[in-house]
């Protein structure tokens, strides 16, 4: 823990407010989903914001927005706005989650199924 | 876990071995709901490849009502952890299992949950059934389908399956399961038992 030397506490809402502009996750970000994987295309260029260079680096493989959100130690929320902008400058790509249904498709559960049952 | 420095910011990233294959290509979603301590992470950890990760979000409105938390967990009254877990399925499909608390002023997390969760196991402690009851409600509102695992607790009392069911009135084709969390293939079998009801749901849907 090094909360000291911190100029803000880790999660105050001063902080959320400044990494993300101000901006707190609108109806435009609402294709990105807790499971949706994101993979960077290229490497961060320099000068880029700190947490989005950060976003850049972890997604070198495939990475959830969950698990993200979970290294960068950051609420989902807040990651998304700033994957919504990396997105729209196409400095990485999201591999989308499977199309919310009532139910999910037979040829799915089975995949599921399968891979459980090989635990 | 507190690994931040102030530039560039230095972030722990996931080991190489779990790092996913570049075949990953798409994700699905189990939701674990239960209340404090019912062992909603203790099954994650079981069954999880990853060792499971902690995301926070921060509650939008003042938690209300009874607290019944007391001697349970003490965190500040704005932000509310999900602990989740990862199993690779194969080369390209990747399971998420995400834990959460199944009171009331927690359904705000919900939202952005259950949209495209395959399914949900409600994890139940039966010396705490008044949690599973509005958790079985809302899921039944939602049109969430799930199922019921009794995670079973050495002290305590042994409940048959169907005295069960009709403490917690749940409809007949709602599969019940007996489950030791701290299990693999235990919690494996009731992750299991969520994807067969589904077949079967599925299944008759496709034929009507």
């Amino acid at each position: 823990m090094s909360e000291s030397g911190q100029g803000w506490e880790e999660g105050s809402p001063e902080r959320l407010y400044v990494i993300t502009g101000g901006r707190s996750g609108g109806s435009e970000t609402s294709t990105l989903d807790l499971v949706t994987l994101v993979r960077a295309r290229t490497g961060p260029p320099p000068g880029m914001p700190p947490e989005q260079a950060a976003i850049v680096r972890l997604c070198s493989s495939p990475l959830s927005v969950a698990e993200i959100s979970a290294y960068l130690n950051l609420p989902v929320s807040v990651v998304t706005v700033l994957l919504t902008d990396l997105l729209a400058e196409k400095r990485v790509e999201a591999r989308s989650p499977i199309p919310p249904a009532n139910l999910p498709d037979v040829a799915l559960i089975e995949a599921v199924m399968h891979g459980l049952e090989k635990l | 876990m507190d690994l931040r420095s102030s530039d560039p910011l230095v972030v722990a990233g996931p080991r190489s071995e779990d790092a996913l294959p570049e075949t990953a290509a798409a994700a699905v979603k189990i939701v674990i709901v239960g209340g404090f301590g019912v062992g909603k992470t203790t099954l994650v950890r079981s069954v999880s490849e990853i060792r499971p990760l902690t995301t926070e979000e921060t509650m939008t409105q003042a938690g209300v009502g009874v607290d019944d938390t007391a001697g349970v967990e003490r965190k500040t009254a704005t932000t509310v952890a999900m602990d989740f877990g990862r199993i690779s399925i194969n080369r390209e499909l990747v399971l998420y299992l995400f834990g959460t608390p199944g009171q009331q002023r927690f359904w705000f997390l919900w939202n952005g949950l259950f949209e495209g969760a395959l399914g949900a196991v409600v994890l139940v402690d039966t010396r705490r059934l008044e949690v599973s009851f509005d958790v079985i409600g809302r899921l039944e509102e939602r049109g969430v389908p799930f199922v019921v695992a009794i995670n079973t607790f050495p002290e305590a009392p042994p409940h048959p399956v169907e005295e069960l069911r009709a403490a917690l009135d749940l409809p007949e084709h709602v599969p019940i399961v007996h489950c030791d969390a701290r299990k693999r293939d235990s919690s494996r079998d009731v992750l299991l038992t969520l994807m067969r009801y589904l077949h079967s749901l599925a299944l008759s849907t496709e034929a009507s």
